[in-house]
């Protein structure tokens, strides 16, 4: 017999869809099918089946191979590197649940450590911007019922986000928006022709790394000042066309992703389009969001916001909180051998970061909390395997617009196997016998 | 005045945040308490003489004092943080927030200096004898507020995001400049002898800049408006004045609309 779990949420990406169907054995210990999920959520949920998972703690040996070690051992590891260090690195925090959040973040200010995110590498300089100067945004929910005017600035939702458009953006039939697709217009501005600029009315195709010129050329276009013939290798003429598209929109939504946040300017690109978008209100109702990534680093922006007052990059090794992306980035502080060990969660900067900075933890003293077999737990002394949060254990997580949703439990994780929660709870224990406090 | 003179003896293994070497932390104190004074690597709470040989004298006031810092200080950051008055000579190069937040007196840096130096100053006197990083003389993040007052010259070259939510104060650079100069500026005035590349003035308000040498892309937000003769602060020759940013929001004086003003040297 077989049982099947509905409304469950996937835990892959910041899209969070909350439709999916999973059929479980009866006895709760063997997840069978997954319906409704696209092909990257599906093979997230049927992987923790998968028969060669690695179900116990190993250590790294001299020889380079693996030793399976206890739990316990692993705890010791973990609140020893992180007390001996003068300013650990605790990175990673995306691919978890919001309570074990709050629980790092708990060891984090105990030993001094520098606790980031993903956004560091992402999302974390359209933070940066909306730190600047705001964000006028809304949810998922409005974009599927009002809008009208869909604007994609440098992600490919078609690959990165799958469901997104047929759910939120694009397709979908809402209350204000009966017709789907066909009331929609979709503008693109990508340089590469993209699946996601296939389906777009509008295509853009932007030199690459001008971003922040054709932004800028929107605001000016607007507002009917001159512009040059062409800008960003965009003629002026659909310029002007496309601000005029947007302006006579009901509701319009920009979606931005890597494409702007990670090239040439940076946070000064989602500045600029924040801009945009606040331009645009003169006219009709705009908003923006980003395409985040990680199902849950939206959360991890939430539960640093509430507990030091910043979202990412939060240096508490002086005891009370700083802030400065470029100096408390991930990147910088390994680059420049700020850091002294580094603590990973629920992320993979083995395979995100660049080379220089994957050799830097390989040199550390350095610990992997991940469910999988990652590029990082190869350059860690120490892979701690969890249960799957989402499949295995619940929690809360952040969807890419503040929404916070609860993920659901729907197989039982291998027998013995800690949740990162539980792990972590019994690191902050350790810690605290250590110092004493 | 009196003369401190610091020497580094001990490389920190991480960084050193040395916010203590301000001629307002030093004045009127001996020098045993000068080096007792706290530094800190990462969690670590130190003293400052763990890490510099310390010798001269300390003036009664910060206006009295000078502090003289020898060697490589690549690893130490805050040199002259929120000081006041006084002087302080770095020879050497120094980390970053060289001057972060100052108010008054002169700092002197025989070398280069790393990101953030002058962030959010507000008076005195910045001198770079060498190359500066990113972020020189911009606002911390997250801040309105940048640069206010003072003036920053930098013999060498800039790196991105000079002068960023300027305003006022003059920032002089001898060189060449990254991307991102004045973004958001409100006031102030940047001079670049050497060249720029992109993305000058972007979503300026009001203020400055002038570039002696070649930009290789200019905002689609300026318009160039005329040939003029400019003679500032030793700068002379004829330039041409552009206007922008046309995209951001900007006031009226006598029903003028008041721009942001980007001069490029034709000829000297």
């Amino acid at each position: 017999m077989t049982k099947t779990v509905t409304d469950v949420i996937c835990p892959f990406c910041g899209t969070l869809c909350d439709d999916l169907e999973v059929v479980v054995s009866a006895d709760n210990k063997e997840l069978l099918e997954v319906y409704n999920a696209c092909a990257i959520g599906a093979e997230k949920f049927l992987h923790s089946q998968a028969k060669d998972r690695i179900t116990r703690p190993r250590m790294r040996q001299e020889d380079g191979s693996w030793k399976e070690i206890s739990y316990d051992e692993a705890i010791e590891y973990t609140a020893k590197i992180l007390t001996d260090a003068r300013k650990p690195l605790m990175y990673g925090w995306s691919s978890t649940n919001c309570e074990a959040q709050a629980v790092g973040s708990e060891i984090g200010e105990l030993v001094g450590a520098v606790m980031d995110n993903t956004a560091t590498v992402c999302h974390g300089t359209s933070l940066i911007a909306v730190q600047d100067i705001g964000i006028p945004s809304c949810t998922l929910g409005e974009v599927k019922n009002r809008a009208d005017r869909i604007l994609f600035w440098g992600c490919n939702p078609a690959h990165a986000h799958p469901r997104h458009m047929s759910r939120y953006s694009i397709f979908p039939r809402g209350f204000f928006t009966g017709k789907g697709h066909k009331g929609r217009k979709v503008i693109v501005i990508d340089p590469r022709p993209t699946d996601t600029a296939s389906v777009a009315d509008v295509h853009l195709q932007i030199e690459q790394g001008r971003d922040y010129e054709l932004l800028n050329a929107f605001r000016v276009a607007f507002k009917d000042e001159q512009l040059p013939d062409v800008v960003a290798g965009i003629p002026k003429e659909k310029i002007y066309e496309a601000a005029e598209l947007l302006k006579s929109g009901r509701f319009v939504i920009i979606f931005f992703g890597m494409g702007v946040t990670q090239s040439l300017g940076k946070n000064h690109n989602i500045d600029e389009a924040i801009a945009v978008t606040r331009d645009l209100n003169e006219y009709t109702k705009a908003a923006i969001m980003p395409m985040r990534g990680h199902y849950n680093v939206t959360g991890s922006g939430q539960v640093w916001g509430w507990l030091f007052g910043f979202p990412y990059a939060v240096d508490l090794s002086r005891g009370f909180a700083r802030y400065n992306p470029g100096e408390t980035t991930s990147n910088d502080l390994l680059r420049r051998d700020e850091v002294d060990a580094v603590f990973v969660l629920g992320s993979d900067p083995g395979a995100h970061f660049p080379f220089s900075s994957v050799k830097k933890i390989y040199n550390l003293p350095s610990v992997a909390i991940d469910p999988h077999e990652t590029p990082t737990t190869e350059v860690c002394k120490v892979h701690v395997p969890v249960a799957f949060v989402g499949v295995e254990v619940g929690g809360c997580a952040y969807r890419m617009d503040n929404v916070p949703i609860e993920t659901r439990k729907v197989v039982e994780p291998p027998e013995g196997m800690m949740t990162d929660e539980e792990f972590l709870r019994h690191v902050l224990a350790r810690v605290k016998e250590i110092q004493g406090v | 005045m009196e003369t401190v003179t610091l020497t580094i003896k001990n490389q920190p293994d991480l960084f050193l945040e040395a916010d203590t070497i301000t001629p307002d932390a030093f004045a009127g104190k001996k020098i045993e308490e000068i080096a007792d004074l706290h530094v800190y690597v990462g969690r670590e709470q130190h003293r400052l003489g763990d890490f510099f040989e310390i010798s001269g004298k300390a003036g009664a006031t910060p206006e009295e004092t000078k502090i003289v810092v020898n060697g490589d200080l690549s690893r130490v950051k805050y040199i002259g943080m929120k000081m006041t008055a006084g002087e302080v000579v770095v020879n050497g190069n120094a980390d970053m927030y060289v001057g972060a937040w100052m108010q008054g007196g002169k700092i002197t840096v025989n070398g280069d200096v790393d990101a953030f130096a002058g962030t959010g100053m507000k008076g005195g006197e910045l001198i770079i004898k060498g190359n500066a990083g990113n972020y020189l003389g911009a606002a911390y993040r997250g801040d309105w507020r940048g640069m206010q007052a003072g003036t920053i010259t930098v013999t060498g070259n800039a790196g991105s995001d000079i002068g960023t939510f300027m305003n006022g104060g003059e920032i002089v650079i001898g060189g060449d400049v990254d991307v991102h100069v004045a973004t958001h500026a409100e006031g102030g005035r940047i001079i670049i002898k050497g060249n720029a590349k992109s993305r000058l003035g972007g979503q300026m308000v009001e203020g400055e800049i002038y570039v002696l040498g070649s930009i290789d892309l200019m905002m689609p937000g300026f318009a160039y408006r005329e040939d003029v003769d400019v003679d500032v602060d030793g700068i002379k020759g004829r330039f041409a004045l552009y206007e922008g940013d046309l995209g951001e929001r900007h006031r009226k004086r006598k029903g003028q609309t008041i721009y942001a003003k980007l001069y490029q040297r034709i000829e000297a």
